[in-house]
């Protein structure tokens, strides 16, 4: 593409601007975490006036952070591991299997992923309310219920997505296998999933990062043990004052992980996205 | 997602069975039946359960003294569907305000996170020095936690100490005055600025995966024919990428119309007037009024419309997109 001076200059300006809007909160984020309580009270100042550490050592004893954080940690965790594995057996037989009820399956995990979360939340809250009542079993309330609520988006999305990109693996590389003798598992294990690791790490860091940012389950879902860090940073605001600063610092040290993890495996996840959903 | 004919499974691999035959092909034929089982336990679990315990709530006078004993509550009929849809009545009445505002809401957002997505996505689309950090930096806010971008914006958006009154304010003096943004009537643009801000970068993650499939040969062709780089985006990056909008819009509709978690944190629990979206409308109603089954109802009411728009809009660009091949 030959480029005009004019084309060149929209380019700069528009991604400018795009990468300001993008970065502000981030910046102020960043900023606001610096400075003590008083000046983010007071009205706000681009630079900080005086730069303190302080918020981040405040924020471990002001709410649990670190409690909440293992919360999000064990349910991000054991929402992702068991959506992929799934994901993984049941996105094989429909990519490499034609059976009866093929397309009701298809059509149904892609019909769940556009229903809306309270859909879920109502009659699961009951339902868990319910077998508490009745069984003794707290599902309410516990790491595992959480788990299970989450699986309603993290399980048809990662089938959805593995199919597409189990589709883009040539079959005659499970065939071979199959002639070489291994069984359809053998088959799976040793040849497929190794063929698809770029695919199922977009998958899984996906679902990682929508369960580590979840927040609807989240606030009616947990107790004062189990919060997880979606609800538990509402912790910094009391009745009469917000620890702006705090809130801030508390922000970033939760972001990071799943921000970091994001931008190293970039490249799978635009490769695991070309394949699976935009097709 | 295709659905190819089927394809017979591979006489190579059926040549070394020795058993009896039938053994064989019954084991093939419960195959994959066998490897979808736990998707679909789970799936019936988590998805099919509670959609039929909703849809029995709905028709239930689901009130605060019968969430631990749900059998016990007196059944209503349509009673609840009645009462959501009865718009001159005030329930009725703050159903229909809240689906419009969400409405504008999704169409205002959507149509900016395409706009912008796409600007970006085109703009970067070939090499300069840069690039690879500033895709980066587009990414930034789609990888962020929701709720801990979320919350920085509603402090930026805070009347007396935060960014916004400052810059448009006190520095850009575009506005009087340090309005509230919160609350009120501008409660609504500050809930869209958030959305788009955050819907953005997937529209560019897509669009850029899309361009790439986008033949060089194309570009060389039209720019031998004489077409200028404007011409070129408008001839052959726009019609090469109406595949990706169509999957791209609908998911970006869908994730704004259920969003919950934006103005769930930037408001808190009681939205304001002007930003009521229906997810939130549906959540107070149930939770801060504990009337589960009036919720279960417009959830209900909900679904169904999103079920008409996702099939309308698949009808409509499908039949465009055959009468094009």
């Amino acid at each position: 593409m030959r480029e005009t001076r004019a084309f060149v200059w929209t380019r700069r300006i528009v991604l400018t601007l795009l990468a300001a809007f993008a970065l502000t909160p981030v910046y102020v984020m960043l900023s606001a975490s610096l400075k003590p309580l008083a000046e983010v009270q007071g009205a706000f100042r681009w630079l900080p006036g005086r730069l303190t550490l302080r918020p981040y050592l405040d924020i471990w004893h002001t709410v649990p952070l670190a409690h909440y954080f293992v919360n999000s940690l064990i349910v991000a965790t054991g929402s992702t591991l068991a959506s992929v594995v799934v994901a993984v057996f049941a996105a094989y037989g429909v990519s490499r299997h034609r059976f009866r009820g093929r397309r009701l399956f298809t059509v149904t995990v892609l019909s769940t992923q556009m229903f809306p979360g309270i859909l879920f939340l109502l009659p699961m809250f009951l339902l868990f309310v319910n077998i508490g009542n009745a069984t003794g079993i707290a599902l309410y309330g516990s790491r595992g219920g959480l788990i299970l609520t989450y699986l309603t988006f993290s399980l048809p999305f990662s089938i959805w997505m593995l199919v597409g990109y189990l589709d883009s693996i040539p079959r005659d590389l499970d065939e071979a296998a199959l002639t070489d003798g291994c069984g359809p598992l053998g088959a799976l294990l040793r040849v497929v999933v190794p063929a698809a690791v770029p695919g199922i790490v977009a998958v899984a860091v996906y679902a990682f990062m929508t369960a580590w940012g979840e927040v609807l389950f989240a606030s009616v879902m947990t107790n004062d043990t189990t919060r997880t860090l979606a609800v538990g940073l509402q912790g910094y605001a009391t009745e009469t004052d917000v620890y702006w600063n705090q809130v801030m610092a508390a922000s970033l040290v939760v972001s990071v992980p799943v921000v970091a993890g994001f931008l190293l495996l970039q490249r799978y996840l635009v490769a695991g996205l070309t394949a699976g959903a935009v097709k | 997602m295709t659905v190819t004919t089927a394809a017979p499974p591979s006489p190579a691999a059926e040549a070394p069975a020795r058993g009896p035959r039938r053994a064989v092909r019954l084991r093939r034929a419960a195959l994959p039946y066998v490897l979808l089982l736990p998707a679909l336990v789970l799936e019936l679990l988590v998805h099919l359960v509670p959609m039929t315990v909703g849809a029995v709530m709905s028709f239930k006078e689901l009130t605060q003294f019968f969430v631990r004993d749900w059998g016990s509550a007196p059944w209503t009929g349509l009673g609840n569907y009645r009462v959501a849809v009865r718009f001159d009545a005030p329930v009725g009445q703050a159903l229909l305000h809240s689906f419009l505002i969400t409405c504008g809401f999704t169409v205002l957002s959507v149509g900016l996170s395409w706009l912008l997505g796409t600007a970006a996505a085109i703009l970067t689309q070939e090499r300069f020095r840069g690039r690879a950090l500033l895709r980066g930096v587009f990414l930034i806010p789609y990888a962020l936690p929701v709720y801990a971008a979320v919350i920085t914006w509603s402090f930026m958006f805070q009347r007396d100490n935060g960014l916004v009154n400052h810059l448009f304010h006190d520095q850009l003096h575009l506005a009087s005055g340090h309005p509230f943004w919160l609350i009120g009537g501008n409660s609504f643009a500050a809930l869209v600025t958030v959305s788009v801000w955050r819907s953005w970068p997937f529209a560019f993650l897509c669009l850029t995966a899309g361009l790439q499939n986008i033949p060089r040969e194309l570009y060389e062709a039209a720019a031998m024919d004489g077409a200028g780089i404007w011409q070129q985006i408008r001839r052959i990056t726009m019609p090469s990428l109406r595949p990706v909008n169509q999957v791209l819009v609908l998911v970006l509709f869908l994730w704004t119309f259920n969003d919950f978690n934006t103005p769930y944190v930037l408001f808190g629990k009681s939205a304001p007037d002007a930003a009521d979206v229906i997810s939130i409308h549906i959540y107070q109603s149930s939770f801060i009024t504990w009337n589960f089954g009036s919720g279960a109802a417009m959830s209900v009411l909900l679904l169904l419309f999103l079920l008409l728009v996702t099939a309308g809009y698949l009808i409509a660009t499908t039949r465009g997109r055959d009468a094009d091949a």
